[in-house]
């Protein structure tokens, strides 16, 4: 892709996944419509599920995946030492996702559960942040492809990235959706952060929150209109906990 | 003949999650071949205990991001089987058109994504943007189409939102069944112009003899539900799973292994082919025919050529299913059903073979105990094990440690693993 009939210089990407199921980076290669052009636009230099090049100079780290073992720990900082800007992609990188409700039991019980009497090393689940410093969240299960094209199209033109500071709820009303809070669900939406085009409520299904808090978020009416609707205070802080996104509001409360 | 080589590959590339290749050759002698599973386990069998049972569809599509509607559909296949929910069906043809749209999307993934590379020698789809054009545009095609028919009918791809217990939260609406109808029947062609491509191309000569695993015909090619079957001549109900699939742990592998009969078995697109190629559409038996591939195929390489089988077979009965929805009402798309203690099974053709989800559900609608069996933890012994065969064989015949090298990568890859989904 020319500008002005001049090539601009490709900025070098790689895409990692730690602790996850990869469908965030599979979205990359999702959004087939664009998908070309955006390579146009990139240089994928290390991006192993996709690639067997595996370059190191990349500027650019894409970050899938919550941390849990110790092996993860050093190979992120590697990463880390090397990437000029690094992006936590998803709800697992930003939050911990879906991981992180392992956190609630012992380890042993976990390992045992699962493997019986082999010997696995696992470590608590962590967000990225949590290890090393991060540059830029893009969260989401999975995250939206177009939004990320976007943000990476706003790093490499050196654009501000911006997400909007509203709940889903806005973008859910705009769709003109039958509210499925109304319908008896426990809901997130109010109080989540849209990007998402509010795409469960949409299919009539309530908002599990993985793109966690809106701007000021407004715990407390919705708290008191799924109470008046009969939902229990272990239902919501279930769905809360979903993704371990909202553990700030989980804390404030217990 | 060759004295001595060490093949170490670590994170094999183009798979989905991470493993390791470790090959040792000393005096002409095979003295270790190994497929090594390190992904880093994330508990998921635990993580269920206690969870509402509603829940357990949405968490258990988190397992995997490449067929998440698979997983979805196991769980909630195990959970109505233990509340004895009876879904409609018209959200059962739905769900399986769902379905079909992830095996065409997941199928086009691999071949031309995973695997193609290798026999066009590069290192991923990317330079074939610009050497293989017109290949790479079927690609793209076929692949959104199946992503479109899932996102139609389940909201989303990749953790679907509107298939829920009981059937479905929202229908489509004919007239969009319509439009994917006209797209499937437009991309017959490119599946026939993908099989002449491929059949430029060489797929390596490998035999090891093996067991195949997959669900048994009723009348139709089997994707949802039913007995299990194997080429060994086994034949099981659904609820009798763990006999079919004898897991046990290895200390090289966070993923499980498993066995049948023999020492390993294969689950899969060939698996299925293998066990069930009677009830294919007479054009995907004939795009098996053109490269030769007839039932019982012991060739693990040739999976490449049964999903490309397969995906031609699930466009076509798409295209039946929706005929039949367009006659129907399109209402009645969930059935209500009571909160009931008790165990369901829940066995699903995925992409990749035969998923097993099980659960124990108690009176109050949670979860108490959960086991998910996946396909790539059913293949990791027939992986290992064809491994050392293929090794020997190609050592005998002289190769160099790189041609062996890529041998050994384009076998673990022609299983299309899935490897964080069996270490979930």
């Amino acid at each position: 892709m020319k500008y002005l009939g001049i090539q601009p210089q490709k900025i070098k990407i790689g895409v990692f996944d730690f602790t996850c199921c990869e469908g965030c980076q599979l979205q990359l290669a999702n959004k087939e419509d664009s998908l070309i052009d955006f390579l146009s636009l990139v240089e994928v230099i290390n991006f192993r599920e996709v690639s067997s090049a595996r370059g190191q100079d990349y500027e650019i780290a894409l970050i899938e995946g919550s941390i849990s073992r110790s092996d993860e720990v050093e190979r992120l900082k590697k990463i880390r030492a090397k990437a000029k800007v690094l992006v936590a992609l998803g709800t697992c990188a930003c939050y911990g996702g879906v991981n992180s409700l392992k956190n609630k039991y012992p380890l042993d019980d976990v390992v045992k559960t699962v493997y019986g009497g082999l010997k696995v090393e696992t470590l608590p689940v962590r967000r990225v942040s949590e290890v090393v410093k991060v540059d830029l969240e893009i969260p989401g299960c999975p995250v939206s492809k177009s939004e990320v094209e976007h943000i990476v199209v706003s790093l490499v033109t050196g654009d501000q990235v911006k997400f909007p500071k509203y709940p889903v709820c806005v973008e859910c009303k705009q769709k003109l959706n039958t509210c499925v809070v109304d319908l008896g669900q426990i809901c997130l939406g109010p109080i989540t952060r849209a990007g998402c085009g509010a795409v469960c409520t949409t299919g009539k299904t309530s908002c599990l929150g993985c793109r966690g808090p809106a701007e000021a978020p407004n715990y407390g009416p919705l708290f008191e209109v799924l109470h008046d609707n009969g939902h229990t205070d272990s239902a919501i802080r279930e769905r809360l906990g979903f993704y371990n996104a909202f553990s700030e509001v989980l804390k404030n409360e217990s | 003949m060759k004295v001595s080589m060490n093949i170490d590959v670590h994170h094999l590339t183009r798979v989905e999650g991470h493993g390791n290749i470790h090959v040792k050759v000393a005096d002409g002698k095979l003295v270790e071949a190994k497929w090594e599973v390190v992904e880093t386990p994330r508990f998921f069998e635990a993580i269920l205990r206690g969870k509402p049972h509603e829940l357990a569809p949405f968490l258990t599509s988190r397992i995997c991001g490449i067929c998440s509607i698979g997983h979805t559909l196991a769980s909630l296949r195990a959970i109505e089987r233990a509340m004895h929910v009876e879904v409609p069906p018209t959200p059962q043809q739905l769900r399986l058109l769902a379905k079909h749209g992830e095996t065409l999307a997941s199928h086009c993934l691999h071949i031309f994504f995973l695997a193609a590379p290798d026999l066009l020698n590069v290192d991923s789809v990317i330079p074939l943007t610009q050497s293989h054009p017109a290949i790479v545009n079927i690609a793209l095609r076929l692949k959104s189409l199946g992503n479109d028919m899932c996102d139609l009918i389940a909201g989303r791809t990749t953790h679907p939102v509107s298939i829920v217990v009981g059937g479905l939260s929202k229908a489509p609406e004919k007239k969009q069944l319509q439009a994917i109808r006209q797209r499937i029947q437009d991309c017959l062609g490119d599946i026939e112009t993908t099989a002449k491509v491929f059949k430029t191309l060489s797929l390596p000569d490998f035999v090891r003899e093996t067991e195949f695993v997959s669900l048994k015909a009723d009348g139709s090619y089997p994707w949802i539900g039913g007995d299990l079957i194997s080429t060994d001549g086994v034949v099981k109900p659904e609820d009798e799973y763990l006999a079919m699939t004898n897991e046990y742990t290895v200390d090289f592998s966070t993923s499980k292994h498993a066995k049948l009969s023999r020492n390993s078995f294969a689950v899969g697109a060939l698996a299925r082919f293998n066990n069930n190629y009677a009830f294919l559409y007479k054009q995907a038996k004939e795009t098996a025919d053109a490269f030769g591939l007839v039932p019982v195929n012991h060739n693990p390489y040739m999976n490449n050529i049964a999903q490309l089988v397969e995906s031609q077979h699930v466009m076509l009965e798409s295209i039946d299913i929706i005929d039949e929805l367009l006659d129907s009402p399109l209402t009645d798309i969930r059935a209500p059903y009571k909160v009931v203690a008790g165990e369901g099974v829940g066995a699903v053709e995925v992409p990749r073979g035969i998923l097993y989800h099980n659960y124990i559900i108690d009176d109050k609608g949670a979860i108490t105990k959960a086991n998910c069996i996946i396909p790539t933890t059913q293949n990791n012994a027939n992986i290992h094990y064809d491994l050392a065969d293929l090794v020997k064989q190609e050592v005998k015949l002289g190769r160099t440690d790189g041609e062996i090298t890529k041998l050994c990568e384009m076998l673990v890859r022609a299983y299309d693993p899935c490897i964080s989904c069996s270490v979930h």
